[in-house]
């Protein structure tokens, strides 16, 4: 919200300057967002009046003005605008006058008429952001004032950014009150006088949601002039505070929003039938507002409505039928309270939000109607003339808000901000703060002032004592506690310890949004239904991804389009799916390889990395739980991939991810230039290992022997792996493939591979014949199973 | 005799010192030492010599014996020392030439600081705690004292799937969850991603949060505000780095406050950062509202707490000098390789 600092300083005028007010409501939970000038720099302009008029001999469009601007001789000045008048007192820039944006204004020849200055609409001074024609001033301004005295431009626009807590200060009156109580001086509220009725003019109101709007003022006046013109500093209040002059009633209504706080209506009295009733919309009533939209409601929306149909969003917006219009000559004003969850989310559900819905969702008092009313109708008379009636008023007591009775106890205040902070003071600063206390012996019995809307525990009186006594001057301590031993599982695998795996293996990580192209999901999981979201950023933003691999290769594409010919990137995240209405969100380990092997190196031949490249770094990973045996990897189809370059990997028989190559189908569509190599694994999986468990060294050499095997094409080397390592017992300490060979010696539909084995025993050193007996158990097992045979 | 001994003395002298490699010397050796060299002839023709003699003879052709294998010795350690130089030479590489291998890849610089956060609160006895991104309406917001319709909720765009349903737009959601289901006191750290609805120059849609929640029976705000005054001090590596703590709302917390830090880019004089305040904005923190602590069944006059939450994308701009908040989830390699 934004306050004039000079209507601020007619309520309360502390010895502070701005910049020290504007610190003050900052450090006090009222951020100051900003401090700008009421107007831009400028100055030689003042009130000037159009003396005589003429038209330029030389232009239809420029008129040849002499203007008084109190001094000896008038000025003769050229003027194009179209609502120049003789008889109209405009701002006038004299010669040497430099105008905001730099315009300097000296003599000038206009189609060979001289010119001594300029007269200037409210745009030119930089007090509107655009105008037509003219700023025509009041009769009464006079001549030759400054204009920045006239208007009292030199002020400051101090703009606060509010907590939804502090609803009591969005008013000049709530925050000058703030001020007074954190500078500890006096508040004057200029005076309010009772405007009493000269008609007998009232209209009926019945209040049914008595619940909802425990209180309800209203007030005929008759005979306004509509078109009557809001006074300059009105306009030029209202204009600081973001609002523009509309019309007489509606600036009168805004201006007392913006001074006490409290949301008023004006409705045409003629266009309203026999009474106002406020009750709960029908289902399916609509209502057109003023903004000339319409909504329909239902039982949950307050409606202010007459004999026959809902006329106003209560609290909200009013309706456009029943609105004053220009030639509306008797008004009905209401000022009512309605309760905050009257009208809280009632606004939004509609993507409304208004000045009234914002402060009475947070609550207005509900003891400042009958002044609104007071000050609303001497302004309104004051500027629009009429004649009011009598004030009616509607109060269901039992309904208003009730302020609770706090038990304030010294010590929890001391206990919880960490300092013992003396009862004088606190007594003092409660009473600066308008609460209503007793002491009793523990501390004080506390009542909040009707204005304030937040304070209903302790734990509210404590936070005020902290504010005002200042958050900066409590002390600063550290926190004592037992020391506590932590639980830190050794087997558990840390995400930092796959990620530092990963790292080591070339990979860079990346972080990426959880929502992705609902594009890119179906081309890669289309047989998932991913997890919408209602309100998305954009399209390309809008359901939760079913696997990282929708984002890896978007952050590949960007990587490839500059440039980078060797991209390696993993993310840990979650990945979101929804089976049967419930949704699971794992987190996965995901990665991506495209490109060059390595960065260019010397003495080694370039190549693309390949399917068993990223396979040994998805390898390191289980290698991490201490049991990489455990896991095995069985050539599966997936539709993101390759089908003769997937596998899916298991750990004890339960799937946990997938490796492949992206099918190639893919890779051309998202215009990938090398092959892309993806796994995704589920970190649930390997989130845990076993601990180590020594075994004894053998003292006994270990004996190589190398085998060729031929084996059938389709005979897969992870079955070569399982018969060697079943028929060699446990001797065979480790089994290692050195080659595969295809080709002259090995038989069309065959293949030779080339096997270390590393054969041990713990006890003894083994000989020859025990080795060799060992290797013919094997060959005649892989011979039975699997028709493998030595090659020749 | 005497004269046949010196010059062949000086002979053999010569041809060691003539001899350029170990084999010639070797040969040089055979002939004047091996089973049929020169002196060995002359030791063996001893016994021709008078008796008288003898002796004299005898020890003068030792004495040459052994000046000969010490000279042997000296050229043969000379010849191989010139062999080994020789190779040494040829072997020689430039070892400017880069290193082979593959270069190490790196962590997220979020990551980094994420990681580096939770070290130092780890150190002071707070544990890791996780939850879902995709929670339900009560505990990203009901249990946090954020009833239905609350204007708080207008505080934080919130992407939802269903009325009941929405991403995170906060950590604090785990405090919830890990109060619900243990046993106070409570020292807990989370860190993790948290999503609002709003997009433009200095937000993202998805940003990272640190959150922290202390419970325990002697807790006050002056050990909040001592907290972060530690760990900014020790994040950032300024030793007299100022904090500031401002009056605020948060629904959960009571007292609340934003905390600001003064500007770590220009030293608190004003600059661009800091939109020429001295001051940067860099979480909110509070004492855990008794509501929330009744909410999940913790005793609110036996316990006090508190919980403060900072953006860890904000703390890796400031403490990395990054300036521009799309650079961070766009995942470019040479952005993210600075970190490595």
């Amino acid at each position: 919200m934004k306050f004039s600092e000079q209507w601020l300083r007619e309520w309360v005028n502390p010895a502070v300057d701005t910049a020290t007010l504007a610190e003050q409501l900052t450090m006090a939970g009222l951020e100051v967002d900003s401090v700008e000038p009421a107007a831009p720099a400028f100055d030689h302009v003042v009130v000037g009046e159009v003396v005589t008029m003429q038209s330029h001999p030389e232009a239809d469009r420029l008129n040849l003005c002499e203007v008084n601007v109190g001094g000896e001789e008038n000025l003769k000045i050229i003027c194009g605008a179209k609502n120049v008048k003789q008889g109209v007192k405009v701002p006038t820039a004299v010669i040497g006058a430099v105008l905001p944006g730099g315009m300097k204004i000296k003599k000038a020849k206009l189609r060979g008429v001289e010119s001594f200055g300029m007269l200037c609409s409210s745009a030119e001074l930089g007090i509107a952001e655009s105008a037509e024609g003219l700023l025509i001033l009041p009769e009464d301004a006079p001549v030759g004032t400054s204009i920045r005295d006239y208007l009292s431009l030199d002020d400051q626009i101090i703009e606060v950014d509010f907590t939804p807590n502090r609803g009591d200060c969005l008013s000049v009156a709530g925050i000058t009150r703030e001020i007074g109580v954190l500078n500890n001086c006096e508040v004057t509220q200029p005076p309010i006088e009772e405007v009493a009725a000269s008609i007998d003019a009232s209209f009926d109101v019945e209040i049914i949601s008595e619940n909802d709007c425990p209180k309800y003022l209203g007030r005929v006046i008759k005979g306004i002039n509509s078109n009557a013109e809001t006074p300059m500093w009105m306009q030029e209040r209202l204009r600081r505070a973001g609002l523009r002059s509309l019309s007489p009633t509606v600036d009168v209504t805004n201006y007392v929003l913006l001074e006490l706080g409290q949301p008023m209506h004006a409705f045409d009295l003629n266009k309203l039938q026999d009474k106002i009733v406020v009750r709960t919309a029908n289902k399916g009533e609509k209502l057109k507002l003023l903004d000339e939209s319409e909504i329909e409601m239902d039982e949950n929306v307050l409606v202010i409505a007459d004999a026959e149909k809902a006329v106003a969003f209560a609290g909200v917006m009013g309706g456009l039928d029943s609105s004053v219009t220009d030639s509306t000559q008797d008004i009905f004003l209401e000022c009512a309270f309605f309760q905050p969850d009257a009208i809280r989310g009632k606004a939004r559900r509609f993507g409304m939000q208004t000045d009234s819905s914002y402060r009475f969702e947070r609550g207005v008092s509900f003891q400042i109607q009958h002044q609104a009313m007071q000050r609303a109708t001497q302004l309104i008379l004051e500027i629009a003339g009429g004649q009011a009636g009598p004030v009616t008023e509607s109060v269901s007591e039992e309904n208003l808000p009730k302020r609770n009775t706090i038990n304030f106890r010294a010590n929890r205040l001391q206990r919880v901000l960490g300092l013992k902070i003396d009862d004088s003071e606190v007594e003092n600063i409660l009473s600066r703060l308008g609460m209503n206390w007793t002491k009793n012996n523990e501390g004080w019995q506390v009542v909040a002032p009707d204005y304030r809307f937040d304070i209903e525990i302790e734990a509210d009186l404590i936070e005020e004592i902290g504010r005002v006594y200042g958050y900066n001057n409590l002390p600063v301590s550290a926190p004592k506690a037992n020391l506590q031993f932590v639980d830190e599982p050794e087997i558990k695998i840390f995400p930092r310890q796959l990620r530092a795996s990963l790292v080591s293996s070339g990979y860079q990580e990346a972080i990426t949004y959880s929502f992705v192209d609902p594009a890119m999901q179906q081309l890669l999981d289309p047989g998932n239904e991913p997890i919408a979201l209602e309100n998305p950023i954009s399209a390309e933003m809008s359901v939760m991804r079913t696997t990282l691999w929708a984002s890896l290769l978007k952050t590949a594409q960007h990587n490839q389009a500059r440039q980078q010919n060797r991209i390696r990137l993993f993310e840990i995240g979650k990945r979101f799916s929804s089976v049967d209405g419930k949704i699971t969100q794992e987190t996965v380990i995901s990665g991506l390889a495209t490109g060059d092997i390595s960065h260019t190196q010397w003495g080694e031949a370039a190549r693309k990395i390949d399917f068993f490249d990223v396979k040994h770094d998805v390898e390191q990973l289980m290698a991490l739980t201490g049991e990489s045996n455990q896991f095995s990897w069985d050539q599966a189809e997936n539709s993101a991939l390759h089908p003769g370059q997937s596998a899916k990997i298991n750990n004890k028989g339960r799937e946990i991810g997938w490796l492949g190559a992206l099918h190639p189908k893919l890779q051309q569509k998202l215009g990938m230039h090398n092959p892309v190599f993806l796994f995704e694994l589920s970190y649930t999986e390997l989130d845990k290992g076993v601990l180590p468990k020594f075994q004894a060294i053998s003292k006994f050499p270990a004996i190589k022997r190398d085998l060729a095997l031929v084996v059938k094409e389709n005979v897969t080397a992870g079955t070569v792996f399982a018969k060697v390592t079943e028929a060699g017992g446990n001797r065979l300490q480790l089994v290692e493939i050195f080659d595969i060979y295809r080709g002259k010696g090995v038989a069309e539909g065959y293949k030779s591979l080339a096997l270390s084995l590393t054969i041990q025993d713990d006890t003894q050193t083994l000989t020859d014949s025990e080795v060799d007996a060992i290797i013919q158990k094997i060959l005649v097992s892989l011979q039975d199973s699997i028709g493998a045979t030595l090659r020749e | 005799m005497t004269i046949d001994i010196d010059s062949l003395l000086a002979q053999a002298t010569t041809e060691i010192n003539q001899a350029q490699d170990p084999n010639v010397l070797d040969q040089v050796r055979v002939q004047y030492l091996g089973k049929k060299g020169s002196l060995t002839e002359q030791l063996k023709s001893l016994k021709d010599v008078p008796a008288d003699q003898r002796k004299a003879v005898g020890q003068s052709i030792n004495k040459a014996k052994q000046t000969l294998q010490q000279m042997i010795g000296a050229r043969k350690n000379e010849l191989q020392e010139q062999v080994l130089q020789q190779k040494l030479a040829a072997e020689t590489i430039d070892i400017t030439l880069p290193g082979r291998g593959r270069n190490n890849g790196g962590l997220h610089p979020v990551t980094r600081t994420i990681e580096r956060i939770e070290r130092f609160f780890h150190g002071q006895g707070f544990v890791t705690a996780d939850g879902p991104e995709i929670e339900d309406d009560y505990h990203n917001f009901e249990a946090l004292n954020i009833p239905d319709n609350h204007p708080a909720r207008a505080m934080q765009d919130t992407f939802y799937f269903n009325p009941k349903t929405l991403l995170r737009t906060q950590t604090s959601s785990v405090q919830i969850r890990v109060m619900e289901n243990s046993e106070a006191p409570f020292r807990i750290i989370s860190s993790g991603r948290v999503y609002r609805c709003d997009f433009d120059i200095t937000h993202t849609p998805m940003f990272h949060q640190v959150e922290g929640l202390l419970v325990d029976e002697n807790i006050s705000f002056a050990d909040l505000k001592g907290t972060l005054v530690e760990f900014m001090r020790h994040f950032f590596e300024v030793e007299d780095l100022q904090l500031r703590f401002r009056p605020s709302y948060f629904p959960f917390t009571e007292p609340s406050a934003e905390v600001d830090i003064q500007c770590v880019m220009c030293g608190g004089d004003g600059c661009r950062v800091c939109s020429h305040t001295g001051w940067l904005e860099v979480g909110g923190c509070g004492m855990v509202h008794p509501k929330v602590l009744e909410n999940v069944g913790v005793d609110n006059e036996k316990y006090v707490g508190y919980a403060f939450g900072m953006g860890a994308d904000r703390l890796t701009m400031l403490r990395y000098g990054i300036n521009d908040l799309r650079l961070m989830f766009e995942n470019d390699l040479r952005f993210l390789s600075q970190f490595n």
